[in-house]
């Protein structure tokens, strides 16, 4: 029975919001729709994340849970399979709480219909990719949530945005086109007895050794693309430059999880062998990545532009732990996925928010915000304090996580880069400080700012909720360390003698 | 011990702060004051009941038969667990030294928390805006201060370094109007930034070895028939010694690889203890207000640094034994730290910069004596260590708030704006004066007897480090009391006559002065090596009692104090004569040797110029310019290629018949040569 499991209504909710909002007339009832939607959406993945903790503590040792499969395409075998293990459920939830906000946070959004079936439309391509576990139906669902970003951007952006538009979709474009060779050369390069695009077989039977390096590589720069692993990240910064407020929170916040969530669950899962020997090649340049985005934030004037080259080192950590083969590493990897996707939808909507009231984004041109809109500002503090990994909020454990993990490899190689990557935690401080000095402190830069009001409730709504979701990892990550660990401690990583 | 006090000593003032944080701004600020306050009385309390309750009930998990001080762990719960070992617990940690800061830092912050509600108005008695952020952010402070000498492991202690970083950051920060506030904050948080991340690969190098975060797994073993009870031992250091020895490589640059794990994390110590040559946050952190200054930049959160290294003492110890040299690290870095600070001190302006300098010499004094002490002198440096954190952490409060109250009553940090203040603030006077005294060694004011350790224990160590130390102490005297003199007498001010003439500020201020006053003076004599000993093991310092040696420093420092008198106290032309005779040396003194300069050409020049714009550089034109050039090609060959589409029919033909030739020519060619 399709409608018996409840993974597929993180499908089906989002289609039945399409066709409500296909049918809204006015601003209230769009804006009703998109809040009841994403709030049952939420409200759908903490009883999933309560309920898959309730079987595993029964003794549920499958990889994957609540999976199902149903035929789409009987000759080239494609199924619509689904399956979730603790490292989906965090995405799920993730991208489930980032649509609720990114909901009130577009409130007065231009066009809002059309906005919003975009936008919902790019999310259900994100669910569906985070609960396929068969490698055709997550590409179709991959490629659903890219395209809907190039008219999110060029039609509702900001500034070069026709430019950062076509930029950003035809980099990411082409981060698929590899990602297909690569997903083709695995469905028929894999051991299993008879061609299948089914995630848990493959794994299970392994991919043909001597294409297990070129599809590792494809697939990996595929996703990576996505990532914003360096040298593939310059999309980046255009695009969330260009892109408005809730655009470039998903984008951030839930798409470029994509890419980190498709390294692991694809190029490592599958093709582990050839991770353990192709590992140093990635490790390199995502350790370039974490520093090189550091060091670029450092002297931006453009908000956003340093919350996108924040992204590229923060996310550039994510493939880096994810690279380290070892639990601990890659269960940091995903609480840094979660950590800074929070924290970065957080810094776009209140970039959002400090533009729409400002209309500029140049740090040089404004001031003493602090004074104007402390309730943004603190907020925007709040959201730095995470970015720099201060304890008790959720960049911290995610960081931590991943040095101590890191530092398990004991050759020189992955030391020298463990180090290296530490050093960011320094930068990051250097440019978070920097921002928020001369954004929020010292004297009012502009006399026409000090008409400008503080934050509205939704606004007020919006980045409370990331908040307290940030603080609550940031508290207890205890229990998210857990959620995501057992996904690591299973029999497929252990069999090549990865602990 | 129950842990219901304990957790309660962390809980109170973290919710005062999410309390005064989130609410603050619909109570009126009397009101979070007076909150602020009583609940700091309150932890006040709690925190002398838990001290008094480990040194005096002689319960058996406090104190094992031979009357050896053991380590309590009165509560630990797992907070992130890293690998089957590797676990960050939050717990808390009861042993002697954490006894002892939990009464120092307790006082101060509550002394602090009085203290603020009279200076954080103005003399019309209006308070100043954001108090009650103020008092949340104080709350803050304390909360993760006290978590941090309770720490029952490395990471834990990790944590709590990391949020008195940021309300430290909040609280110089705390004029945020004040572009040069902004300014301090921002450096104090990025150069302990900088420090924190030596600490942390020390952490990571350390626990990769030794399996553990534990500090009892590290330095105690476990007392037998209790649970969670411990006894510090140096076997169990060598234990770890022998670790690495097995398990780490030989060296790395020369030194050990235990030597470099302590050495790193001394490293994230010499940045929060503001050590040379990261020191240089701590003097602009005066930005702040000057309760703050007291609070965190001179009684507490700087002497985190020496706190570390006393809690790993034994590791560094064993590490010394066997020929490493992180505890020389130690000493050669206070030493070279003392002796700067105090040069620097005798030529600043502004008060609270004096008392800066002082702070950084004095706890350079601290790291000394850690560093000197050696088990055949039954490690009496880490004693008088311990004990000089706590009389310094009295007087230098009360020479800060002393500070405070003139400052408040001038409108001025510029002691030239004040001279001859000791009629007009009798009180704040003899305050100020008994806290120079103190500082200055003079018997029997508390930092004497401390003073006297440091000195002895330097003196067994090696006569070098005592003459240089006692040196050090004679410049202390001097510079402390050439800021005495310039503040209370020199020449009587005119323009402090009359309506506006300063004086003695609300009780609420000249309370914490005279209750710290009292207490400089009395606490040298408490019986120290009775409670604070490295192995807990109780020694009488007064039975080896040198009086050579204390003669000798008082001397010294008498000496010291009648020069600064001859100099200082009235109106005449020796500080100038003496500032002509060696004009470079003062302009060094002055500047600071020049540290700031040389940071700001490191950050801008170096690492601004010459890497980050590069790299934004690099990105925007190199990387950026590749993916967009490869776009432009293929704009560039799809023109150049479309002419051949334009639906021309002779054009088509033209072309197939060109082709067709071509190709025949081509395989009439291929026919002849090969066939």
């Amino acid at each position: 029975m399709l409608f018996s499991n409840i993974l597929i209504y993180f499908v089906v909710i989002p289609l039945l919001m399409l066709g409500g909002l296909a049918l809204c007339r006015n601003i209230k009832q769009i804006r009703a729709v998109a809040v009841v939607g994403s709030t049952i959406l939420t409200g759908l993945s903490v009883y999933l994340l309560v309920d898959y903790l309730g079987l595993r503590a029964a003794g549920e040792s499958a990889p994957m849970l609540y999976c199902d499969s149903w035929t789409w395409f009987r000759d080239l075998n494609i199924n619509l399979s689904v399956g979730v293990d603790g490292v989906s459920i965090a995405m799920l939830l993730l991208s489930s709480i980032i649509l609720f906000t990114g909901s009130f946070a577009s409130w007065k959004i231009e066009q809002p219909k059309a906005f919003f079936l975009w936008l919902v439309l790019l999310s259900t391509g994100v669910f569906g990719f985070f609960i396929s576990v068969d490698l055709f139906t997550m590409f179709m669902f991959y490629e659903v949530a890219l395209i809907p970003m190039y008219l999110l951007i060029g039609v509702w952006g900001s500034g070069n945005k026709n430019y950062s538009a076509m930029k950003l979709t035809l980099m990411l474009m082409g981060g698929s086109a590899f990602l297909m060779i690569g997903l083709i050369g695995i469905y028929y390069q894999s051991n299993a007895p008879e061609h299948t695009w089914d995630l848990l077989k493959i794994a299970e039977y392994g991919v043909n050794a001597d294409w297990q390096n070129f599809l590792f590589v494809v697939t990996f720069v595929g996703f990576g693309v996505l990532g914003a692993m360096f040298p593939f990240h310059t999309w980046s910064p255009d695009g969330h430059a260009s892109a408005p407020t809730a655009v470039s929170m998903l984008h951030a916040g839930v798409l470029m999880k994509l890419g980190g969530y498709g390294c692991f669950r694809v190029s490592m899962y599958l093709m582990p062998e050839a991770a353990n020997e192709l590992a140093w090649i990635f490790l390199i340049l995502t350790g370039i990545s974490v520093v090189y985005g550091a060091f670029s934030a450092c002297v931006q004037t453009d908000l956003k532009y340093i919350n996108a080259y924040s992204s590229v080192s923060h996310c550039g950590l994510v493939l880096f732990a994810i690279l380290m083969l070892n639990t601990t590493a890659m269960t940091g990897a995903v609480m840094q996925m979660l950590s800074h996707g929070l924290m970065t939808a957080l810094f776009f909507a209140l970039i959002g928010m400090i533009y729409g009231r400002t209309h500029t984004r140049d740090i040089r041109e404004m001031g003493g915000l602090m004074r104007i809109m402390p309730y943004l500002s603190v907020c925007y503090v709040i959201a730095g304090m995470a970015s720099l990994g201060l304890p008790g909020l959720s960049g911290f454990v995610a960081e931590m996580t991943i040095f101590v993990g890191s530092f398990q490899e004991a050759d020189t190689f992955h030391r020298v880069f463990t180090i290296v990557a530490c050093c960011s935690i320094v930068i990051t401080a250097v440019y978070i400080l920097r921002v928020v000095g001369k954004l929020l402190f010292g004297p009012v830069q502009d006399e026409h700012h000090r008409q400008l009001t503080d934050a509205t409730w939704w606004e007020r709504l919006s980045t409370a909720t990331l908040i307290v979701c940030v603080a609550a990892i940031g508290c207890f990550p205890n229990f998210f360390a857990n959620l995501i660990k057992f996904t690591f401690d299973g029999a497929i990583f252990r069999a090549i003698g990865l602990n | 011990m129950e842990a219901t006090i304990p957790v309660l000593i962390l809980a109170m003032p973290l919710l005062m702060f999410l309390f005064l944080g989130l609410f603050g701004k619909f109570l009126s600020p009397r009101v979070s004051g007076i909150i602020g306050t009583a609940g700091m009385g309150v932890v006040l309390l709690m925190c002398y009941y838990t001290a008094y309750v480990y040194f005096f009930s002689g319960s058996p998990e406090f104190i094992n038969a031979e009357g050896n001080r053991l380590q309590a762990i009165i509560c630990n719960v797992d907070w992130l667990q890293f690998t089957d070992n590797l676990i960050i617990r939050l717990g808390f940690l009861l042993d002697p030294i954490s006894a002892m800061m939990l009464v120092v830092i307790s006082t101060i912050s509550f002394m602090v928390h009085l203290y603020s509600n009279g200076y954080m108005r103005d003399h019309h008695g209006v308070y100043e805006r954001g108090f009650q952020r103020f008092y949340a952010f104080l709350a803050l402070f304390s909360f993760s201060m006290l978590g941090l000498v309770v720490a029952t492991n490395i990471f834990q202690m990790y944590i709590f370094w990391e949020l008195v970083g940021a309300s430290s950051y909040l609280l110089i920060g705390f004029y945020f109007t004040k572009p040069s506030a902004v300014a301090a904050s921002k450096k104090a948080f990025i150069v302990t930034r900088f420090a924190d991340l030596g600490f942390l690969i020390g952490i990571l190098v350390l626990s990769y070895y030794t399996g553990t975060f534990n500090f009892t797994d590290m330095t105690s073993v476990p007392v037998a028939g209790m649970n969670d009870v411990y006894a510090v031992s140096a076997e169990t250091a060598t234990g770890v010694f022998n670790i690495f020895q097995s398990k780490a490589a030989a060296g790395f640059m020369g030194c050990s690889v235990m030597t470099w794990a302590l050495v790193l994390i001394f490293m994230g110590g010499m940045g929060k203890s503001a050590m040379m040559p990261l020191h240089i946050w701590l003097p602009d952190a005066m930005e702040g207000p000057t309760p703050v200054s007291a609070l965190i930049h001179a009684a507490t959160m700087v002497v985190a640094g020496v706190y570390l290294v006393a809690r790993l003492f034994p590791l560094f110890l064993v590490n010394a034994e066997f020929g490493g040299y992180a505890l020389d690290v130690v000493t050669w870095v206070g030493a070279i730290t003392a002796a700067y600070a105090a040069m620097v001190a005798c030529t600043q302006l502004d008060i609270k910069r004096v008392l800066a300098f002082s702070t950084i010499s004095q706890i350079a004094f601290m790291m000394v004596s850690l560093g000197v002490s050696r088990e055949e002198f039954h490690n009496l440096g880490y004693m008088a260590s311990m004990f000089h954190l706590f009389t310094h952490a009295m007087f230098k409060a009360l020479l800060f708030l002393g500070a405070g109250a003139l400052i408040h009553a001038v409108g001025s940090n510029d002691y030239t704006d004040m001279h001859g203040l000791r009629k007009h603030m009798p009180i704040t006077h003899i305050t100020f004066l008994i806290g120079c005294l103190s500082i200055a060694g003079i018997i029997p004011f508390s930092g004497f007897f401390s003073k006297d350790e440091i000195l002895s224990s330097c003196f067994g160590n090696s006569i070098f480090a005592y003459v240089w130390m006692s040196a050090v102490a004679a410049l202390t005297a001097f510079y402390m009391f050439r800021l005495y003199f310039l503040i209370f007498w020199w020449k009587e001010h005119k323009v402090h006559e009359g309506h506006h003439a300063p004086k003695d500020q609300p009780w609420t201020m000249t309370l914490p002065l005279i209750i710290l006053a009292v207490v400089a003076t009395l606490c040298g004599l408490i019986p120290f090596g009775n409670y604070v000993t490295w192995d807990g093991h109780p020694y009488d310092f007064m039975a080896h009692f040198n009086w050579t040696i204390a003669g000798i420093s008082l001397a010294v420092a008498v000496i010291a104090i009648l020069v600064a008198a001859r100099m200082y106290k009235t109106e005449n032309p020796l500080p100038a004569k003496m500032r002509q005779a060696m004009p470079r040396l003062w302009d060094w003194c002055r500047n600071r040797f020049y540290f700031d300069e040389l940071y700001m050409f490191i950050t801008h020049k170096i690492i601004f110029d010459k890497i980050c714009r590069p790299i934004a550089w690099f990105d925007r034109h190199i990387i950026d310019g590749t993916m967009d050039g490869l776009a432009t090609i293929t704009n560039k060959a799809s023109y150049a290629i479309r002419g051949l589409q334009s639906g021309n029919t002779q054009n088509y033909v033209w072309v197939y018949l060109i082709g067709a030739l071509a190709l025949g020519g081509v395989t009439v060619a291929v026919i002849f040569l090969f066939c």
